[in-house]
């Protein structure tokens, strides 16, 4: 556990220090944001009655938890490059622990940049209407999103050699919210990928954000969402435990 | 096995695909000495480092260090040892400081004496005035300081050092040499990797010689030089008769043999008189030795004496200590 804790201290410190990559995590969400409600916003109509800001922020957050998983996914695999792993093993720090400091690390990093978006959006006119429980529910189930994703982000990490390609790991999972119902809604998408939106996992998860933040029903959304999350999560954990012990065999 | 080594490794095998990088390696190092492993890229050192620091598994053969199996104990291998290579394993991000402060507490220090031996470590290493300061501003020769400082925090019984000084200046080579016969002072023993012979020679009491993946001589430096003898002198021979008698004449003293383009290597100091009287013993009708030349051993010379095929080879393996 002691090793958990400076193996976290360790990640928390090279966070901090590498401001361009502290920047992208914090203000780009901001600034997507930005983007999407001041000069798209205008020519989308969801149908729903609300505003913009207040449709798209769900997503907004769930693309921000991407961007900040790459960073984690960078790290981990600078990690595994540089001679430091060698190090740390032959120092018998265990692997869970050196990963544990970066998905610590990950997770602290999407708090922040959520709060910040959060207080952005309520700036330009975002009007949640949610009962404490909702509130609590859609932290939970955006923290098990976070998790589920850094975990995601630190298999990938693992699985790739090079700085480069982990941090193509963005744009593999900023595509995801494209084609979900984080940004339009499916039913204005063409047919043929209407499918694949609506069985996608970001999809329920944006609707059950929205939901829970607006105070509107939300019906099964949450238990699909949290089974793709912990699904994810599962196989993040498998897939980083074998590639760690296949990395360093 | 034997408890009293701390270093033990026999018949060790490793290849990756196709390459056979360890072909048989057995190595011995008693306690509390400097021990060289010397040999050029690709020789198979940073494998054979690899498998006795329990990072990665021989496919065949056995080795214990510090008392332990490598395979079979890897927990208390890895509590008795450090390693420190030529990639600086510390952060760059992070100050020396603080980089020692993190290798202290993962060995089981407690932040107090972590931060105690830290400032310890920083001012023995001459990296005090740059304690604060971020890895990243560090120089080469700094850099590979504050590593080899960070491989001591868990005060290990056994180091090792793969190529602790490639691509470094010659000052800072200087600095670390200082700082590594230090530690066998101190009685850890150290298991140090190189190519540069003049290294090997300054640092350790003991070197073996491994080129592809096998050992081809091991020894005292003073063992090795004699093999390897400042300066050779060549001789090309005037038929297969002459070259057997030279070479059964010359028994320790030959370098290099090749039978087929009648030549034969002996060491000397290079002097005219010895060379006069060498080449009086070895062809006193004067009709044996067709030519002759002296030149001096270069590094290259030394792994050629050891590995040049057959011949070399089964020479140098019947003058091994």
């Amino acid at each position: 556990m002691s090793d958990v804790l400076t193996m976290t201290a360790r990640s928390f410190r090279l966070t901090r220090r590498q401001l361009d990559s502290l920047f992208t995590a914090l203000a780009l969400p901001v600034l997507l944001m930005l983007l999407f409600v001041g000069l798209f916003g205008g020519a989308i109509h969801t149908g729903t009655g609300t505003s913009y800001v207040t449709y798209v922020l769900p997503g907004i957050l769930l693309l921000c938890a991407g961007y900040g998983a790459a960073i984690t996914a960078v790290s981990v695999c600078q990690d595994m490059a540089g001679g430091i792993i060698d190090r740390f093993r032959s120092m018998d720090v265990p692997g869970p622990a050196i990963l544990a400091g970066h998905i610590a690390a990950s997770i602290a990093r999407n708090i922040a940049s959520t709060i910040l978006v959060f207080g952005v959006a309520c700036l330009i006119g975002f009007r949640p209407h949610a009962s404490l429980p909702g509130w609590l529910a859609a932290a939970g189930l955006l923290l098990a999103f976070i998790l589920a994703m850094s975990w995601l982000a630190a298999a990938y990490g693992l699985a790739v050699r090079t700085a480069e390609a982990a941090n193509g790991f963005m744009f593999a999972v900023a595509f995801l919210p494209y084609a979900s119902s984080a940004f339009v809604p499916v039913a204005t998408m063409p047919g043929w990928i209407q499918g694949f939106a609506r069985n996608q996992p970001i999809t329920p998860v944006t609707q059950s954000l929205r939901g829970l933040l607006l105070g509107t029903p939300v019906g099964s959304a949450p238990w699909v969402a949290l089974a793709w999350l912990g699904g994810i999560l599962a196989a993040s954990l498998v897939f980083s435990g074998v590639l760690f012990s296949r990395r360093t065999a | 096995m034997s408890d009293d080594l701390a270093i033990e490794a026999t018949g060790l095998e490793k290849s990756f695909g196709a390459v056979r990088v360890l072909d048989g390696v057995d190595l011995a190092v008693p306690p509390g000495i400097v021990f060289a492993l010397l040999g050029p890229n690709g020789a198979g050192k940073t494998t054979a480092v690899r498998i006795l620091a329990t990072l990665s598994r021989p496919d065949a053969g056995r080795a214990r260090v510090a008392g332990h199996d490598v395979e079979r104990e890897r927990r208390k291998v890895r509590r008795s040892i450090s390693l420190a290579g030529q990639y600086a394993a510390v952060d760059g991000l992070q100050t020396g400081a603080e980089n020692l402060h993190m290798m202290g507490r993962l060995a089981g220090l407690s932040p107090r004496e972590a931060r105690q031996r830290a400032g310890g470590l920083l001012a023995q290493f001459g990296l005090a005035d740059a304690a604060n300061r971020r890895v990243g501003t560090y120089s080469g020769g700094m850099r590979r300081r504050l590593d080899l400082a960070a491989s001591l925090t868990g005060r290990p019984s056994v180091i090792f050092l793969d190529e602790p000084t490639t691509g470094l200046d010659l000052p800072s080579r200087q600095a670390l040499w200082q700082v590594i016969g230090d530690l066998a002072d101190r009685g850890v023993t150290v298991f140090l990797t190189t190519q540069y012979l003049e290294e090997a020679d300054l640092l350790a009491s003991r070197i073996a010689v491994i080129d592809g993946g096998r050992v081809v001589a091991d020894g005292s430096p003073g063992d090795l030089k004699k093999l390897v003898a400042g300066q050779r002198l060549d001789l090309t021979l005037a038929d297969s008769a002459a070259f057997g008698a030279v070479a059964r004449l010359a028994g320790g003293r030959l370098v290099t043999a090749d039978p087929g383009r009648l030549t034969i290597g002996l060491a000397t100091e290079g002097a005219a008189g010895e060379i006069r009287a060498l080449l009086d013993e070895f062809d006193p009708d004067r009709s044996a030795v067709r030519s002759f030349s002296v030149h001096t051993t270069t590094l290259d010379d030394v792994f050629l004496a050891l590995t040049s095929g057959t011949a070399g080879r089964s020479e140098v393996e019947s003058s091994r200590v």
